[in-house]
């Protein structure tokens, strides 16, 4: 696959060292000249020295060959132009971009650019979670943060232990993906009794992991998240 | 008319002092403060019926400065991809009428209005003005330096910029 990135960064200098050594063309483009120069060392011709919303630029990476763009500045109109012009004038099939202000993400996607990534958003589901309650965490977000998979403790006082799963009232999207006993993983069916010291693995979107977490644990597990 | 003028620069203070001063309602939007007391100095306190601080790709901002009930929005920051963005916002997102958005570059100025977003390349009018006048040729409409010199840049015999 050749994918270009643009901005070199945190994000891109690392992106382009991963996808490099898992055998991907990569070309990095930097806006500024020292910068570009200094990471010469580590990429050889892989960096290119320029303005990545440059039409000529873009020419002379070959973004008319590329299999993906990725955006990465810390600039959000430029990761936006950047993916509209290498959509429109050089068609590249997949375009990706680095939201830094969460608020603008909504623009992202009415104007066109649908796959984007929000550290911010993604870093404050993480920590949403972790304060959220001590008996339940996130194992993992997917889809860009969209959705989460969530395990949740059972203890003995918990509403969910000694209850079947068809009678934990779930809302929205979420399911009851399996339940972890004894270091042994079972397939959960409406007829399984959940147990004290289970562990329940959930996959959810992050708001629907509330209602989830209500059912098994209760809603004064709600004190400690702040939720209005 | 309502205008909503992004950027408060010599173009975006001027334009706005030329529309207020023919009775429409002018708000203009800068993120910095300074922007506006240079405009003040250049033009008087008249200049514009509004200023708004603020990023000109958020929608608060924009909603501030009477975007809902703007008849145009025009983008004069000194950054081509935040008027192009901007454009698009006003366009897309608010509907405005009528929407022009100053764009430097003109191989980006040619793609955004190939995509249905009027843009103006201050750049090529420039340059082509400048030419026709060193050589002591007739000046042309603002349209045809942008045409004739966009089309040498985009390729053909006699492409301008740094040969391959």
């Amino acid at each position: 696959m050749y994918v270009i990135v643009v901005g070199a960064g945190k994000v891109g200098y690392h992106l382009t060292r991963t996808l490099i050594s898992e055998g991907h063309e990569v070309t990095l483009i930097e806006k500024d000249p020292a910068h570009a120069a200094d990471l010469a060392a580590d990429f050889g011709e892989a960096i290119v020295a320029g303005d990545g919303c440059e039409v000529r630029v873009m020419q002379d990476v070959g973004m008319n060959r590329a299999d993906a763009v990725v955006a990465v500045t810390g600039h959000d109109e430029d990761n936006l132009v950047i993916c509209q012009m290498a959509q429109r004038q050089f068609h590249v099939p997949r375009q990706i971009a680095r939201v830094n202000n969460p608020k603008n993400e909504p623009i992202f996607h009415l104007l066109g650019v649908t796959e984007t990534v929000s550290s911010t958003r993604i870093i404050y589901s993480l920590i949403d979670q972790e304060v959220g309650s001590g008996e339940s965490l996130l194992a993992t977000a997917l889809k860009r943060g969209k959705i989460v998979i969530v395990a949740v403790n059972l203890s003995a006082g918990s509403p969910g232990a000694n209850r079947m799963v068809k009678d934990v009232h779930l809302q929205g999207e979420c399911v009851l993906a399996a339940i972890i006993r004894n270091d042994h993983i079972l397939l959960p069916s409406g007829t399984t009794m959940l147990e004290a010291g289970d562990t329940v693995i959930a996959v959810s979107t992050p708001q629907d992991q509330h209602a989830l977490r209500d059912a098994l644990l209760g809603a004064t597990s709600q004190a400690t998240r702040g939720r209005p | 008319m309502r205008v909503v003028i992004l950027g408060c620069g010599r173009v975006g203070s001027t334009l706005a002092a030329l529309l207020t001063r023919e009775g429409h309602h002018v708000s203009v939007v800068d993120r910095d403060q300074t922007a506006f007391d240079k405009a003040v100095q250049r033009l008087g306190p008249g200049f514009t019926r509004e200023t708004v601080r603020g990023i000109g790709i958020d929608e608060s901002t924009l909603r501030q400065a009477g975007i809902e009930e703007a008849d145009a929005f025009i983008s004069v920051t000194s950054g081509d991809n935040t008027n192009i963005v901007a454009a698009q916002i006003a366009k897309e997102r608010f509907h405005v009428p009528k929407v022009l958005a100053r764009v430097y570059d003109p191989i980006r100025a040619q793609a955004y209005r190939e995509a249905g977003i009027d843009t103006v390349c201050t750049t090529t009018i420039g340059a082509g003005v400048l030419h026709d006048l060193v050589l002591g040729r007739p000046l042309r409409k603002p349209q045809e330096y942008i045409d004739d010199i966009t089309s040498q840049m985009t390729g053909g015999p006699g492409e301008l910029g740094p040969s391959a």
